[in-house]
């Protein structure tokens, strides 16, 4: 049987593999973006597992405005990310050092 | 009852309303020729709307079954967000459009910022709290990059973007957590949950990425990487806004989840927040010394200010809210002051963000010196300026609530802090005579904005122009 605490296991595994993915990537900006839908998805297992383990639809409505949210992020994400290669010529994750902070 | 609800969020409807109506209407007309005419226009909407909210409304409504709160203090709020971000739209007109900066889009896209700001403070669920916050950061992401032909714009508009998304995922898998444990996204059901002492692991655990999530936006150390860079690389009017009205909104929202949402179990959280105001105030303190550019410089000090109003926080008692709004209020006069200044330091009609160009200021332009040495001494809380008082005020609550230590430690950050505002005075008044300067002149409008905010600093230690008593009546609301 399997019961809620898979379902958040699963969605923490994700959660913590994207975080790792944004920190550990020494790649490629489009792996940050990947890494990013992948936390927000990873939360949305964790609603929809919640919402069907409480009975309640709050949580399913949650995740159709976190899905939403999450395509206008992917969206100005990639805006911003043709802008900077536009002025740069790269997207590799080093070369976004022109200020040092 | 729909319609009641909708009158109740009438301010945010119109404001979206209008700037989406005005996007249109610019798209289909002159577009970037009518940008200086809508900077005007929002502006002058925003204080409408902020004079509207100010002067009517009373007592504490919820909409859409509780979803929103209506209260005294997201009045305040949002009064302050609304001015802050109008005074900002104005003080950048000139800039922009000397620079060819000026796109149809900036005031609107402020606009929708303001929006969702006006949605997170008076948010009341954690759906209502994610999608303000959403419409906020998504606004301001683009506007960091607005210069876009600029490798410094675009990169900061970028690791904006990055960290915010990141922070936005914390806040997110901590508002589920928060939701499977309680059983409910409604701030007044969380609350009948979260009893002190008894509060389940897992509700903890999402308590703490929810704060991990809201440091993020108010840049509360160790959550701050995002500051200097992007405030160094943004255009200066926008870094000018992301140093006001967003951090009254994102500190507000963090009084607000605290204390509607967690109110019963300040001794759980408490720890948390004085550890976060402890680190900004140090960090902010030490790390600005170096600093020769002063966009930079601005961007630790507030790290270092938002430690202080976090300070007000860690205290979870009513003067402890009413501290943290007057702080926040005065930290938002003071810097569109300061930056009103850093608006004008140009030489030969380029920007100049160097500190060593103010040497000897005060012999070619003695009045806006004295003016600027006002406002610094003021953000460093010399005694007889209204940033002493909002200091003063923080120190107070956190010593009353029993956090002695984090009130002393306010103070010895404070007086480090000191010195790198004074360094810059000391450059204005008694530095080296031969080097080149910024020129002087300047805009009418963004001097009367810097004398203003001067003038507010040494004026209101008399009443506070009635800030002090609005504050009071807003954390009373919050705080029960």
């Amino acid at each position: 049987m399997i019961g809620l605490e898979h379902y958040l296991t699963v969605a923490a595994t994700l959660f913590v593999i994207g975080i790792f993915g944004l920190f550990l990537n020494r790649k490629n900006i489009i792996i940050l973006l990947m890494s990013i839908e992948l936390m927000l998805l990873a939360v949305n297992i964790n609603l929809v597992a919640f919402s069907s383990f409480l009975d309640d639809l709050v949580g399913q409505v949650f995740t159709l405005f976190v899905l939403t949210v999450a395509a206008a992020e992917a969206a100005i994400g990639l805006a911003i990310l043709v802008c900077f290669f536009r002025n740069r010529g790269t997207i590799a994750v080093e070369d976004v050092n022109v200020m040092k902070g | 009852m729909t319609s009641a609800d909708l009158t109740l969020v009438l301010p945010e409807i119109l404001l979206a309303v209008y700037a989406m109506g005005m996007l249109l209407v610019a798209v289909y007309t002159s577009k970037d020729g009518l940008a200086s005419t809508l900077v005007w226009m929002t502006a002058g909407v925003m204080i409408a709307l902020a004079a509207w909210i100010g002067t009517t409304g009373e007592g504490a409504k919820s909409a859409f079954n509780g979803m929103l709160m209506i209260d005294g203090f997201a009045r305040f709020a949002k009064v302050t967000i609304l001015l802050a971000a109008a005074a900002v739209l104005v003080m950048s007109e000139a800039y922009m459009k000397q620079r060819d900066l000026l796109r149809f889009e900036y005031p609107l896209l402020v606009a929708l910022s303001a929006v969702g700001m006006m949605v997170m403070v008076s948010a009341a669920d954690l759906m209502a709290l994610y999608m303000g916050l959403e419409l906020q950061s998504l606004a301001l992401y683009v506007v960091a990059s607005l210069r876009r032909d600029s490798v410094k714009s675009t990169e900061a508009g970028l690791k904006y973007f990055v960290l915010g998304a990141l922070s936005s995922g914390l806040l997110l898998y901590g508002a589920s957590l928060v939701y499977g444990y309680a059983g409910t996204t409604l701030f007044s059901g969380i609350i009948e949950t979260a009893q002190a002492g008894e509060v389940s692991l897992g509700l903890l655990f999402g308590l703490v990425f929810l704060m991990a999530g809201m440091a993020f936006k108010v840049s509360a150390v160790p959550f701050h990487m995002w500051t200097p860079d992007v405030y160094e690389g943004s255009p200066t009017p926008v870094t000018a806004f992301f140093a006001t009205a967003p951090k009254v909104a994102a500190m507000a929202l963090f009084a607000r989840v605290l204390h509607d949402a967690f109110g019963n179990a300040v001794s759980d959280w408490r720890q948390i927040v004085a550890l976060l105001s402890v680190l900004s105030m140090f960090l902010g303190a030490v790390a600005a010394i170096g600093q020769t550019n002063i966009k930079r410089l601005m961007a630790f000090s507030s790290i270092a200010h938002m430690g202080y109003a976090l300070m007000g926080l860690a205290a979870g008692t009513v003067l402890g809210v009413q501290a943290m709004l007057i702080y926040m209020a005065i930290y938002v006069t003071m810097n569109v002051g300061t930056f009103a200044f850093i608006l004008m330091m140009e030489k030969d009609g380029q920007p100049v963000t160097d500190i060593g160009a103010l040497q000897m200021y005060s012999k070619r332009e003695p009045g806006k010196a004295l003016a600027m040495l006002v406002l610094l001494f003021s953000l460093a809380g010399v005694p007889p300026m209204l940033g002493f008082f909002g200091k003063f005020y923080v120190l107070r609550a956190a010593y009353e609530a029993g956090l002695a230590w984090l009130a002393v430690a306010g103070v010895i950050a404070s007086v480090i802090g000191a010195y790198y505002y004074l360094r810059i005075v000391f450059y204005m008044y008694f530095g080296d005579e031969a080097e080149e300067g910024v020129d002087a002149g300047g805009s009418p409008l963004l001097s009367g904005f810097l004398m203003a905010s001067a003038a507010i600093m040494v004026l209101g230690i008399a009443n506070m122009f009635g800030v002090e008593a609005a504050a009071a009546a807003a954390a009373a609301v919050l705080v029960n």
